[in-house]
C-alpha cells in the first residue's frame, strides 16, 4: 500500500496536480481509505505506464482515454481467454480434440 | 540474448543526431512496448534491445565513450522500472477491465459469443442458464474499524457502490462474500457474488498479533520507580491502569479482555522517558545517589 505523496516521490516527473487529474478522469483507480488514497503495485505500474505514454510516446491527455480503454479491453479479453482455456482444460480429452479441430478448420 | 551494436539495434547511422535517435526510438518503442504487446515474448525482447540501445545512445557521455571503444554494449541493459503487464490480466488488474466504454456484463457473457456463433450458423435455440461471475474487490479499512467492526462504502464502478459491513476482528487478507452482488446471471441464472478482500491499514500506536493488541506506553521515571495509576489507550477507549512500583522499560502489563473484539488481551510495554531537556535537581540528586548505589545494567552483555 502506497500513499499519494509516496507515489509522487517515486514516479519521476509526475506532479500532484497531474495525478489528481488522472484519478479524477478514472485513468487510475486507487482505493479510498479514510481521508486519502492508497495505491497498490498495479496502480503504480499503471501510473508509470501513463507517464511513459505521455513523455515518450507523446500521447496527449485528449487521446489517452482511447489508448487506455483499448488497452484495458485487450487485457480484459486476455483474462477471459485464459479462464476459457482453463475451463476447456477440464473437459474430456475427446471434447478438447473436437474443439481443437473445429478451431483449426476453415470457417 | 547477445547484445547488439546499439546503432544496428535502432537501425540508425553512426552519425545520427540526437533528435533522429529519439525519433527512431519512439517509433520502435510504440511498436514493441511490452504493455502494448501483452504475451508477445519477441516484442518484449526487441523492446529490451532498443531501450538498452537508446539508454546508451541518448546519454552524450556514454555515447562518446562507446564510439571511442571505451565501453561496449554489454551491461547497458537495465531491468525495466515497472511492468504493468504483470498485473494487468488478472487479480489486481481486474478493476481496470471494466473500462468506461464497456460494461462488465459484456465480458462476463462469454456465452453470448457462443450464442452468436450458433445463430450465424443457423443453429437452434441456444438457451443457456448460467450463474453470473464472482467479482473480486480490495478494500482497505482503518485499523480500529477492523478491530471493532464498521460499515464502509465500496465503490464498485462509476455510480455503483455497495455498503459493506466489516465484522469486528476481521483479519488481513480475509475475504468477505456478498451474495448476489457480482456479475449478472445469464439467461435467468442467479447473480454471482462480490468477493471483498480486506486489507488493514497500520495504526500509529497499536499493533495486532492475532487477537491480542500490543502498545508501547511511555511512563515517567517516578511512575516506573514508585508505581501509579495512568490512563492507557485501548481499542475501545482509554482505561485506568496501575503501574506496580519498581517497573522498568520493557516491563509488560496485561489488560485482560482489551484485545480484538473482546477475545484477546492488550499487552502494554512500558518505556521510561526522562524529562525533556534535563533537570538540575534530578542531576544533583543522581550524582550523590549513584555514587552510593552502583549497579551495572550491562553485566549480561558479552564483551
Amino acid at each position: 500500500m502506497i500513499a499519494f505523496d509516496a507515489v509522487i516521490r517515486e514516479v519521476q516527473g509526475l506532479d500532484a496536480a497531474e495525478l489528481a487529474r488522472w484519478i479524477e478522469a478514472r485513468w487510475v483507480l486507487p482505493e479510498h481509505a479514510g481521508e486519502g488514497y492508497v495505491f497498490h503495485e498495479v496502480d503504480v505500474a499503471r501510473i508509470h505506464l501513463i507517464v511513459e505514454l505521455r513523455r515518450e510516446f507523446l500521447i496527449d491527455e485528449e487521446a489517452m482515454p482511447v489508448v487506455l480503454n483499448l488497452l484495458d479491453q485487450v487485457y480484459a479479453l486476455r483474462s477471459r481467454l485464459k479462464s476459457l482455456a482453463a475451463a476447456i482444460a477440464t473437459l474430456p480429452p475427446e471434447t478438447q480434440a473436437t474443439l481443437r479441430s473445429a478451431l483449426k478448420a476453415p470457417p | 540474448m547477445a547484445a547488439r551494436n546499439p546503432y544496428e539495434a535502432l537501425g540508425v547511422a553512426k552519425d545520427a543526431t540526437d533528435e533522429e535517435i529519439r525519433r527512431v526510438y519512439r517509433n520502435l518503442a510504440k511498436k514493441f512496448h511490452p504493455d502494448l504487446n501483452p504475451g508477445n515474448k519477441q516484442a518484449e525482447a526487441r523492446f529490451k534491445e532498443i531501450s538498452a540501445a537508446y539508454d546508451l545512445l541518448s546519454d552524450k557521455e556514454k555515447r562518446t565513450r562507446y564510439d571511442r571503444g571505451e565501453i561496449d554494449e554489454s551491461g547497458a541493459e537495465r531491468p525495466r522500472a515497472y511492468s504493468y503487464q504483470g498485473f494487468a490480466e488478472d487479480g489486481p488488474g481486474a478493476k481496470y477491465h471494466a473500462g468506461e466504454g464497456m460494461s462488465p456484463e459484456d465480458l462476463d457473457d462469454l456465452f453470448s459469443f457462443f450464442n452468436r456463433g450458433r445463430g450465424a450458423a443457423g443453429g437452434a435455440e441456444g438457451t443457456i442458464r448460467m450463474r453470473g461471475a464472482d467479482r473480486r474487490y480490495g478494500l482497505t479499512v482503518e485499523f480500529l474499524d477492523a478491530v471493532n467492526g464498521a460499515r464502509q462504502r465500496l465503490e464498485l464502478a462509476p455510480g455503483k457502490s455497495l455498503d459493506v459491513t466489516i465484522p469486528a476482528g476481521v483479519q488481513e487478507g480475509q475475504v468477505l462474500r456478498l451474495a448476489g452482488q457480482g456479475g449478472a446471471g445469464i439467461g435467468g441464472g442467479p447473480n454471482g457474488d462480490a468477493l471483498i478482500e480486506i486489507r488493514i491499514a497500520p495504526h500509529p500506536h497499536f499493533r495486532r498479533e492475532g487477537d491480542d493488541i500490543h502498545l508501547d506506553l511511555p511512563v515517567t521515571l517516578a511512575e516506573a520507580e514508585l508505581g501509579g495509576r495512568v490512563n492507557v489507550p485501548t481499542v475501545t477507549g482509554a482505561v485506568a491502569m496501575t503501574i506496580p512500583a519498581h517497573s522498568n522499560t520493557g516491563t509488560v502489563l496485561r489488560l485482560r479482555g482489551k484485545g480484538v473484539a473482546g477475545r484477546g488481551d492488550e499487552f502494554v510495554t512500558l518505556e521510561v522517558v526522562l524529562p525533556e531537556g534535563g533537570d538540575a535537581e534530578l542531576d544533583a540528586f543522581l550524582k550523590t545517589w549513584s555514587a552510593a548505589h552502583p549497579y551495572d545494567p550491562r553485566r549480561g552483555l558479552a564483551s
